[in-house]
């Protein structure tokens, strides 16, 4: 895969960013779109924009067949058995909300154990904080081990028989570690428990089977895979999902009417309550084309080069911390640091002003931060569009950061 | 942009503030007491002040983060101490105007090395950073007056 003639097919790559060419290593955060996905959405609402499911006329049929066929190209994607498992959603964050919501509330009771890392993201946190506090079930962390990553026999000593349900991110936003998520699912289910799977910073890189992981649940975002925004997954096994109920009521997901009671539709539009994001769907079908044309294998090589080129010239730096494994083979396409004292905010701007833009702060992910004992980060992340050239404007960027702030200090 | 642009941000006063930072530390128990963060990128500060008769006698601030969020603290600590509430929040009120690129009056109040924070305007992401002590600073203030 030609990674320069790549970024050729995504047009907002060729700008300056004060008075630079932009270097965008904030991927993690959201991928830029490829004009195919642009024009999907162009093409959408210049030609067949109207409701689905519902009218009899012709640009309602189409606006349907597009926004189902793009549910079928997710299935095969993730590798799903059947269309039913896969539900349109606004993205990670109210998918794994959805699982805990539903699923969560009808199941856990007080004794119970929630189970997830201390690496998580906030999105795979905090909904399960809060049905732990509305059932009195008890939420516990995995612990990690000092080089970030987390090992199967820790996995045993938390999850328990009482544990009902352990819910842990694929690849972490932060460190970059790849997750042994079949490994932990199989841990899960000889303890009863189901698995839940954050595949936000996964799905986007690399080929994800949910049969091969045989994960309950997967959620991920659209708009970090070259999609839209506001358009993300939830993948669900068919006897799970079939017994939950909807969180959402109102049109679109409704099967029969009465004043006091209703039915819903079968799966999955049961979970997809109010007109769907018709648009989206489409888009991030788009982006699906997209990518396996050019293959989720020959991305997740092509980063894992560029994660080690990174690592390997970001370490030459004098005062430069990088968390996570030092070992590419471990991680995924992003690095996480500190350099010297200066402050990653200030990191941040001074990279901007060579217009390279990276991330900075605590990548909502604070339960994390604490364990690294750093009140912030920095943080370059790559995709398919970067070059090992990206990674060489970023090391003199660095550099030039710190001779910078040596001169003021 | 050249890195001159950025010394409009990072002058020399600013620095200065952020490596010696002025009434670093916490006033004693009783002290009127503000925690604030900036949830979007984890910058943290806690300031504690000391109001006799309607004067902020003492300001003191810990906390954690950016150059420009630390050195804001610390000479905002510096610009208040002596001040009315009034006058205080007045002068919160102009540093806001400031941030925004808005014209100020200045009238009678003596900006000091605040004047040195006016380049942050042109950097929109790092506005924040810079309020976040005075922010703290009118929250407290106005929770005392209203006690009163």
């Amino acid at each position: 895969m030609n990674a320069r003639e790549i970024r050729e097919l995504f047009p907002i790559l060729n700008q300056e960013v004060n008075g630079n060419p932009l270097v965008y290593l904030d991927s993690a955060a959201t991928s830029q779109k490829p004009v195919q996905v642009i024009e999907s959405l162009d093409k959408y609402y210049r030609e067949y924009n109207a409701n689905v499911h519902r009218g009899v006329h012709t640009l309602g049929t189409r606006a349907t067949d597009g926004y189902e066929g793009a549910r079928e190209k997710v299935r095969k994607f993730i590798n799903a058995k059947s269309m039913e498992e896969i539900i349109f959603n606004r993205g990670t964050t109210t998918a794994i909300n959805t699982v805990a919501a539903s699923y969560g509330r009808a199941h856990l009771k007080e004794g119970d154990e929630i189970v997830i890392s201390y690496m998580e993201h906030h999105s795979n946190i905090i909904p399960w904080q809060q049905v732990a506090k509305q059932t009195g079930a008890t939420l516990k962390y995995i612990d990690l081990q000092e080089d970030g990553t987390i090992s199967l026999d820790t996995v045993r000593e938390t999850v328990t028989e009482n544990t009902k349900i352990v819910s842990i991110m694929h690849v972490s936003n932060v460190l970059g570690v790849i997750n042994p998520i079949k490994q932990i699912a199989e841990i899960a289910h000889e303890n009863g428990a189901i698995m839940v799977v954050d595949g936000a910073q996964s799905a986007p890189h690399m080929k994800i089977d949910v049969q091969e992981l045989n994960c309950d649940f997967l959620a991920f975002s659209g708009h970090k895979m070259c999609g839209p925004t506001g358009i993300g997954v939830l993948y669900g096994k068919k006897a799970l999902l079939e017994k939950m109920e909807p969180v959402e009521f109102g049109g679109e997901m409704i099967d029969f009417v009465g004043l006091y009671e209703s039915t819903w539709k079968e799966l999955p539009w049961k979970f997809e309550g109010g007109t769907p994001i018709i648009a989206g769907a489409i888009g991030l079908g788009a982006a699906i084309d997209f990518l396996n044309e050019i293959g989720l294998d020959n991305i997740e090589k092509h980063e894992h080069a560029l994660a080690a080129y990174a690592i390997d010239k970001m370490s030459e730096i004098d005062g430069m911390t990088i968390y996570g494994p030092k070992d590419a083979g471990m991680r995924a396409g992003l690095v996480t640091f500190n350099l010297d004292d200066v402050h990653p905010h200030d990191v941040a701007t001074v990279l901007d002003a060579e217009g390279i833009a990276v991330r900075a702060g605590h990548h909502c992910a604070q339960p994390l931060m604490k364990w690294l004992k750093a009140s912030a980060t920095a943080r370059a992340s790559f995709y398919l569009y970067n070059t090992e050239e990206d990674i060489d404007k970023l090391v003199a960027g660095l550099v030039k950061t710190k001779e910078y702030f040596s001169d003021v200090f | 942009m050249s890195f001159n642009n950025l010394d409009n941000l990072y002058r020399q006063v600013i620095m200065d503030h952020y490596k010696n930072p002025r009434n670093k530390g916490v006033l004693e128990e009783g002290s009127l007491t503000v925690n604030m963060n900036n949830p979007t990128c984890g910058d943290r500060i806690q300031l504690t002040m000391k109001v006799e008769e309607g004067k902020i006698a003492d300001a003191k601030f810990e906390g954690e983060g950016c150059s420009i969020s630390m050195s804001s603290a610390s000479m905002m600590t510096q610009a208040v101490k002596g001040r009315s509430i009034e006058e205080a929040l007045k002068l919160s009120t102009v540093f806001s105007d400031i941030m925004q690129g808005k014209e100020y009056e200045e009238e009678d109040l003596d900006l000091g090395d605040i004047e040195a924070l006016q380049g942050v305007a042109k950097f929109p992401a790092r506005i924040k950073c810079a309020t976040l002590a005075w922010k703290a600073m009118e929250q407290g203030l106005k929770e005392e007056e209203d006690t009163q």
